[in-house]
């Protein structure tokens, strides 16, 4: 098993180049919305959302993988057999 | 290394491809049934489906050494139609006998419907009936942490299913606990975009061991990759995994949890098996 320093001298690069994507994404989105329409409702949502997802991937601890993918979940409701009539 | 992947749908794949996975080491693949890319109109469509799944997939696989086994269902997709489902189910044990057949599968939930749900509980009982496996489709995306704690209800809730035969499939980091700890086997899915990536299964393999954890590519139709579980062998040698871990995960889990099926006639490569024998 590699070390931590090892791991992230490792992926510092493919790390590095995932976050310029989220980057040229959200400036690609501001552009457009500054030169044509700004976001609608929906596509707004979904904005607030990744700056969320952002705030995660800064928090503190481990799990973050988990913790986003709870994030981007529908909840769980533990009573959907009653509601379903199942 | 030779390997096994679990999850393939080689109907959509070319003779190409039985190529490339047999020289990347692939040693023999199970097909579940699965949806098409479209909805198809009557029972009958399934009969010739399942027809080409237990006839004409094992024969274009052993051209090139592979051993191929399948699952039978009506998937979820398809499920929401309850009364082709039901056409469906009634016909499965025409072919549940069929020599390459492991169980029941792909079953599970797509959008997390009522309908789907009827159909999952049906299909269960189906498997039950005929004490056959089952392999588990968990939902897409959202729908995957509320679809898959819906299918462990089912599932825990019915005394009859022994967890042990279970694989529910597509696990992801928010679901892979609680599949593992309910005593199923869990299956990662290598599959762009909307499922994992090789990196992030073999940090799974790394919180949660290897035991009753697999890997496949569920190639497809759409876009995935086939030779995906060379890719996590890959990424598991580079990380510096010991091989026999890497072949636990890839090669004897998923003969330990075939085995339960009284049709994994499987032959390791080093005891003889032959091509197109």
């Amino acid at each position: 098993m590699h070390t931590a320093s090892q791991i992230l001298e490792n992926e510092f690069l493919e790390v590095r180049a995932k976050l310029l994507e989220v980057a040229a994404t959200l400036d690609r989105v501001d552009r457009s919305a500054a030169e044509s329409a700004p976001l609608d409702a929906g596509a707004q949502s979904s904005r607030d959302r990744i700056d969320a997802a952002i705030q995660i991937l800064l928090d503190e601890g481990s799990g973050r993988a988990e913790r986003l993918q709870r994030f981007f979940s529908r909840e769980y409701e533990k009573d959907w057999r009653r509601e379903m009539e199942i | 290394m030779d390997y096994i992947d679990p999850h393939i749908h080689m109907v959509s794949r070319t003779t190409d491809d039985y190529a490339t996975l047999a020289r990347m080491g692939c040693v023999a693949m199970s097909e579940p049934a699965f949806w098409a890319g479209f909805d198809r109109g009557s029972a009958d469509g399934f009969r010739d489906y399942f027809r080409q799944l237990t006839e004409v997939e094992p024969k274009r696989a052993a051209q090139f050494g592979i051993q191929h086994f399948t699952w039978l269902c009506i998937n979820a997709k398809e499920a929401e139609n309850v009364s082709l489902s039901r056409d469906v189910i009634a016909m499965i044990p025409e072919f549940i006998h069929c020599k390459n057949v492991l169980g029941i599968g792909e079953i599970g939930l797509n959008k997390n419907t009522k309908n789907e749900a009827t159909v999952f509980l049906e299909h269960l009982d189906l498997a039950v009936k005929f004490e056959q496996q089952i392999l588990i489709h968990t939902p897409h995306l959202e729908d995957k942490y509320q679809g898959t704690r819906m299918i462990l209800d089912m599932l825990c809730d019915d005394s009859r299913i022994d967890r042990t035969r279970v694989l529910v499939d597509h696990v992801e980091e928010h679901t892979v606990d609680e599949v593992l700890g309910r005593g199923f086997w869990a299956g990662m899915t290598l599959y762009p975009v909307t499922k994992c990536t090789p990196a992030r299964a073999v940090d799974m393999i790394e919180r949660f061991g290897g035991e009753k954890l697999l890997a496949n590519s569920a190639g497809d139709w759409g876009p995935s990759k086939p030779t995906a579980v060379p890719d996590l062998i890959f990424e598991m040698r580079r990380r510096g995994h010991p091989e026999s871990l890497i072949r636990k995960v890839v090669y004897e889990n998923p003969i330990e949890f075939f085995s339960q099926s009284p049709n994994f006639s499987f032959t390791p490569r080093d005891n003889g098996f032959n091509p197109a024998s």
